[in-house]
Parts: C-alpha cells; structure tokens; sequence
C-alpha cells in the first residue's frame, strides 16, 4: 500500500488540525519549514522545547508535536530562560508573533539577547496585530493602515534584525515565508548555533494587514515578496528597514561566536565559589 | 519532459519523477502550491472540498519532478510527493 500521510504527521499534533489560520496566511509554511529543520538536523523530539506567547503565531506551541508552553501575553522569552537554565541539555525555541516578542515582551527580548541566552528565537512578523483585530504592531511600515491608524500610520517602526543584532544576537537572519528552502537551512544554523539566534520571517497576513492596506490575499503578497525581495548575506542590518511596499532586504545578517550565558554563569561562579560549584543540569550544563 | 535542445549529459542526468498527493478536506485553497510550482504541475480543480474551497490537482502526470516546493509552502500541510519509484517499491 501507498502510505497515504503526510511527512511531517509525526511532528504535529495532527488531532489539532486543521489549524485557525485564515487561508493564505503565511504562518504554516513557518511551521513547516521548522518541521523540516528538526527534521533535516535528526533532533530527537525530547530534546526540543517550543514556548510561544500569545497571538496569531503563538498557537504554533500547540500544533507541534513536541514539548511545548503557550505562555502569557510578551513572556515567551522569560519562560524559555527559565527552562534553559533548568534543562540545559534541551534545545528551546521561542516561536511567536512581533506584537508579542516585540511591543508586550520587547523589554525580555533586548534583555535575552543582551546576556546572550541560548535559545533560538523565531518571530513570525506579520506587521500587525493580527489575532486581536488588526491594530497598529510595533513593526507596522509607515503609512501601512491599520484598524487603530484608519489614515496611515506615522510611526516609526522596529527595524528587528538591527535591534536584535545591536543587543548582541549572536546570529541575526530575516527570510520571507516564500524563501522555504533558506528559511530552513537558516533554522537548522540557529538550533545548532550557540547563543541567541534570531530568525525573522515575514509573513502574509491576508485577513487584516492585506484587506487594510488594499493589497490583495496572502498569495499576492507572496508574488510581492517574489518580485521585490533582495537577498543580502552579511549586509548591515541597519539598512534593512522595511517600508511600506518597498523593498525588503534578506538574508543571514549576523553569525558570530561569542560566549553565552550558560558558559559565562559557569565561568564566573567557578571563580567565586571554587571546588564548591557543581553545575546546575550534571555534566550537560558544563558543556 | 520537454528541452529546447537534448543536453550534452542526457545520458548522465537523470531527472526525478514525482507523484503529488493532496489532502483534499485540508485544503483552503490558498493556491501558494499553484502559484510556486517550478514546473506548472498544478492548477486548481473545479470540485469543492469539505470546506468548499478548490483544492489542486496535477495537470499531467509526468511533470512533478518530485521538488518537494509544495509540500514545503503549503500553509495546511495537506500536500506532499512521493518518489515514483519508491512509492512502486511500497505499491
């Protein structure tokens, strides 16, 4: 017989499908390239942890087959922390939306990436609030409409591979929900990489940010991203500013080997306290 | 498959073959496996799922190079390929 399933049935929670998503939404495809990184990498499953915040892409946390928190509103970050440090031998993946990561949980965010925490971080960026209605996100382009900015908005928006990278990501990337194939190979990198590892995806949001704004469904979004994307390896993440319908600018920013914090906490507290320390985990948390 | 001019390593050079399988009552006919196919395998049938949406269907059958791109970019992982000779072996 044929074997009439889908690759990647073992790696989600297939009783939770079909998933909420609105059709054309690009949050799926995220999902399955990091199905297909974990995949790619022959991770066992009870090595990866995904904690995700509220929101659009905070539900990822629960279709994925593995273990997974759906934390509260922007603590995604706090949470994986605090199970990093518990469970230093795991992989945790935050994966969640930039309204979360960015606007409610900005503050865990810059602090994460400051002490160099080992986790991979994967923010789904939509440019807008999309599960709450569509108001104005922290990383809405100017003059994009929104409900809560009806004639355009004139704020300045977050530049997220620039923040990240000033805080001391130790790998900063940013694809499109169309470039599957980088996408994924850029998520195997960050789940081997140590240290903070920021993965930015820009997805269509066909329901709000696309009705506002006039622009069609998800898929001519996606025919944008086709024509107007640039690919930019090492291209200074301070000139990939998004504007509205502008170009965007792609590609793997940052990759740099720095210590993290595991490694400096092992470090500083050998020093102080001598043959006393015994790391916290056993000998995973040496390492 | 069809070229323009037979390639010098016709004979080296083998191209896969594929066989694309669609969760019908999955699909929300999003048409992102439409539209990125490389070889224009795949069109949206006139039948409705569950949902009523279209899911897609193969043109013809010898176009899927077995690439894998829908499988990848469908938001609703209601599409996958097979190798063809793989799913021979299976069959």
């Amino acid at each position: 017989m044929i074997t009439k399933e889908h690759p990647m049935t073992p790696l989600l929670r297939m009783d939770r499908i079909p998933h909420i998503w609105c059709p054309t939404c690009g949050i799926g495809t995220a999902v399955s390239c990091f199905a297909a990184a974990l995949k790619q990498n022959e991770i066992p499953l009870e090595k990866v942890a995904i904690v995700s915040g509220i929101g659009c892409t905070g539900r990822v946390a629960g279709y994925m087959k593995v273990d997974s928190f759906h934390t509260t509103h922007g603590r995604a970050i706090p949470f994986a922390t605090g199970l990093k440090l518990a469970r230093p031998e795991m992989k945790i993946v935050v994966f969640s939306g930039d309204g979360d990561l960015f606007a409610i949980g900005g503050n865990h965010f810059i602090h994460a990436a400051r002490r160099n925490m080992d986790l991979t971080v994967i923010c789904v960026n939509n440019f807008i609030y999309g599960m709450t209605g569509g108001q104005l996100a922290p990383t809405t382009p100017l003059s994009a409409k929104s409900t809560t900015s009806p004639y355009g908005n004139y704020e300045h928006p977050f530049n997220l591979p620039h923040l990240a990278a000033s805080c001391g990501a130790t790998y900063v990337a940013r694809w499109t929900a169309l470039h599957i194939r980088r996408l994924t190979n850029s998520m195997s990198e960050a789940l081997n990489k140590k240290g903070f590892s920021f993965i930015e995806v820009i997805a269509p949001c066909s329901t709000v940010y696309a009705r506002r704004n006039r622009l069609g469904s998800g898929l001519d979004l996606m025919k944008f991203y086709h024509d107007n994307c640039e690919i930019k390896n090492g291209a200074n993440p301070e000139e990939a500013d998004i504007g509205f319908q502008s170009k965007i600018i792609v590609g793997k920013f940052v990759d740099k080997e720095k210590p993290s914090f595991i490694d400096n906490m092992h470090v500083g507290l050998k020093r102080a306290l001598g043959d006393k320390y015994i790391p916290y985990g056993g000998d995973d948390g040496a390492k | 498959m069809k070229f323009w001019r037979t390639p010098l390593d016709a004979d080296k050079i083998k191209v896969p073959h594929g066989e694309t399988y669609v969760i019908k009552e999955r699909c929300k006919g999003c048409g992102f496996c439409v539209e990125f196919c490389p070889k224009r395998a795949l069109r949206l049938s006139d039948e409705f799922n569950i949902k009523g949406y279209h899911p897609p269907e193969m043109i013809g059958k010898d176009e899927c190079v077995n690439c894998g791109l829908c499988e990848m970019i469908c938001p609703e992982f209601a599409i996958y390929c097979l190798e063809e000779e793989e799913v021979q072996v299976e069959g």
